[in-house]
């Protein structure tokens, strides 16, 4: 067999020391990079070199759970597109085969006036969390788990609503968006409930409450360009926006 | 509905509103260009008919209002976004090749769309309006004859001619690309949309632009291959001519010469 030859790399990375800091790039080398190794596993070795040599600034601070595509923690802007060149996957599934040996890679956080970076490539995304709080729930007593066809649903509506609830809270779609917009995380959260029946109840009081909330963290207003839609990890359609739009519009009128 | 038209949604709504509106405006304004190309004389009863009604008086007035609410709008959503962008941009972006080339340029598209517009309020529309304000009664008599201008301002003026003609199919082509986003985007932004309806409306805002656009385009162009023939009487006055020629400018009145 013969030996797999690794990645040697040039990486350009995005440091701030802390949110009132003023931020640059710094460029590292990293060797010998596997082509199985996963992106933040590189980000992992890059780190070990840096505690090893005493690198002053430290080693890169960025945001990582689960490592499987589900927590939508990893946030990293990789040679200008959010969770790099491969599309429908997050930071922590993308490989390191889909870089070229000698290659130079971009790392930046997410840059969205909803996101201040807190240091390096961590931002804070409490904003988003702060938008679910204003309404992304159902309000229901709890007990013991309902029979699962005691209330029928669609499939049609069952299947809208999944895809919808797929979207992870990543914050691609923001971090993309040239308005800063967070339409297609807020209508993705209004959709998945006001599909079903137990949302319903209170379609309208959340899509009041989620839109006025996302506006007050100063999220921009959408203009369509679908550019959040193609680069979600989850794909999760724009088509969800007209829903919220819809949601919002009915919800207004009944005042 | 108290707060609505502040929410982001609202104000979107507004502009998803006044953008249909203009498009209706825009659709009309072709069917009565369109005269013109089978018929000089019906198509200055079609400018008399318009230019001399309290009700085209009254639709001028609520289509510059849906004018002014679409721009004034535009420039509101576009500081505002700019700043929830924040100030750090990034060191590149690539975005997909399908995020339209329009939609992340509507305000440069509409700037360069209003400022035809002046040029086209000018040439026509001012003419056509305020005769009667100009100062003599002749001009009148032309005020009512459209096919005079176009043929005018496409065909008799030599180079300016020609350059008017290219400018007109520039501002036709910023027209198409801004009505090709912004067809099926207010209908989207009016909630009126889904998974279905995305790539449907999306072909419709194609074929829609592409007719009109092309439309218009098609009468400058046969204008200025000289297509349009002034109808006989209605520009025979030769002091209402000169009187009409005092008020353009010295590059018109020399190219008259």
């Amino acid at each position: 067999m013969s030996e797999n030859k690794g990645l040697n790399l040039t990486l350009k990375v995005w440091r701030q020391k802390d949110r009132h800091s003023k931020g640059q790039f710094k460029e590292y080398k990293v060797e010998n990079i596997s082509t199985e190794a996963s992106f933040l596993e590189m980000v992992d070795i890059l780190n070990e070199q840096l505690i090893n040599t005493n690198d002053p600034d430290g080693p890169v601070a960025f945001d990582h759970d689960c490592r499987e595509g589900i927590c939508g923690m990893c946030s990293l802007f990789i040679n200008g597109r959010a969770h790099g060149p491969d599309d429908a996957i997050t930071t922590c599934q993308l490989h390191m085969r889909k870089f070229k040996d000698g290659e130079t890679i971009t790392i930046e956080p997410w840059r969205s006036g909803g996101f201040p970076v807190i240091k390096d490539l961590m931002v804070d995304r409490s904003a988003y969390d702060k938008i679910m709080q204003a309404g992304g729930f159902v309000s229901v007593s709890t007990g013991g788990v309902p029979d699962a066809n005691a209330i029928p649903i669609p499939k049609a509506d069952a299947d809208e609503a999944m895809d919808a609830a797929a979207c992870i809270g990543c914050g691609a779609c923001a971090a993309t968006c040239k308005n800063g917009s967070a339409m297609l995380f807020v209508s993705a959260k209004v959709s998945q409930l006001a599909l079903l029946p137990q949302g319903k109840v209170e379609a309208a009081k959340r899509a009041k409450a989620m839109v006025a909330k996302m506006d007050e963290l100063g999220f921009g207003n959408c203009t369509n360009t679908g550019a959040c839609e193609l680069e979600c990890p989850k794909q999760v359609s724009i088509s969800h926006i007209a829903r919220l739009n819809r949601e919002f519009l009915k919800a207004n009128i009944k005042d | 509905m108290k707060g609505f038209f502040k929410s982001s949604i609202g104000k979107k709504l507004i502009m998803s509103i006044s953008g249909l509106f203009l498009i209706l405006f825009l659709l009309f304004h072709l069917c009565m260009n369109a005269v013109v190309l089978f018929s000089e004389c019906a198509y200055n009863s079609v400018c008399a008919f318009l230019g001399s009604n309290w009700y085209a008086v009254a639709g001028t007035v609520i289509l510059a209002a849906g004018f002014l609410v679409h721009i004034v709008y535009a420039f509101v959503l576009t500081i505002q976004n700019r700043k929830a962008r924040g100030t750090d941009r990034y060191d590149s972006q690539n975005l997909p090749k399908e995020v339209e080339f329009a939609s992340k340029n509507m305000l440069v598209l509409g700037i360069i769309i209003f400022c035809g517009l002046i040029t086209h309020f000018g040439q026509f529309w001012a003419k056509m309006m305020f005769a009667d304000l100009i100062g003599c009664e002749e001009a009148e008599s032309l005020s009512t004859n459209g096919a005079y201008w176009i043929n005018y301002y496409f065909h008799e003026c030599g180079a300016l001619s020609i350059v008017l003609t290219v400018v007109y199919l520039i501002w036709f082509a910023a027209l198409w690309l801004h009505l090709n986003h912004g067809f099926w985007s207010a209908f989207h932004t009016a909630g009126l949309s889904n998974k279905t309806w995305i790539p449907r409306l999306k072909c419709i805002a194609k074929w829609f632009s592409t007719i009109v656009c092309l439309g218009f385009a098609v009468i400058v162009i046969y204008a200025a291959c000289g297509g349009i023939k002034v109808p006989q009487g209605c520009c025979k006055d030769k002091q209402a001519v000169e009187c009409q020629q005092s008020t353009q400018t010295p590059c018109q009145q020399e190219s008259n010469k």
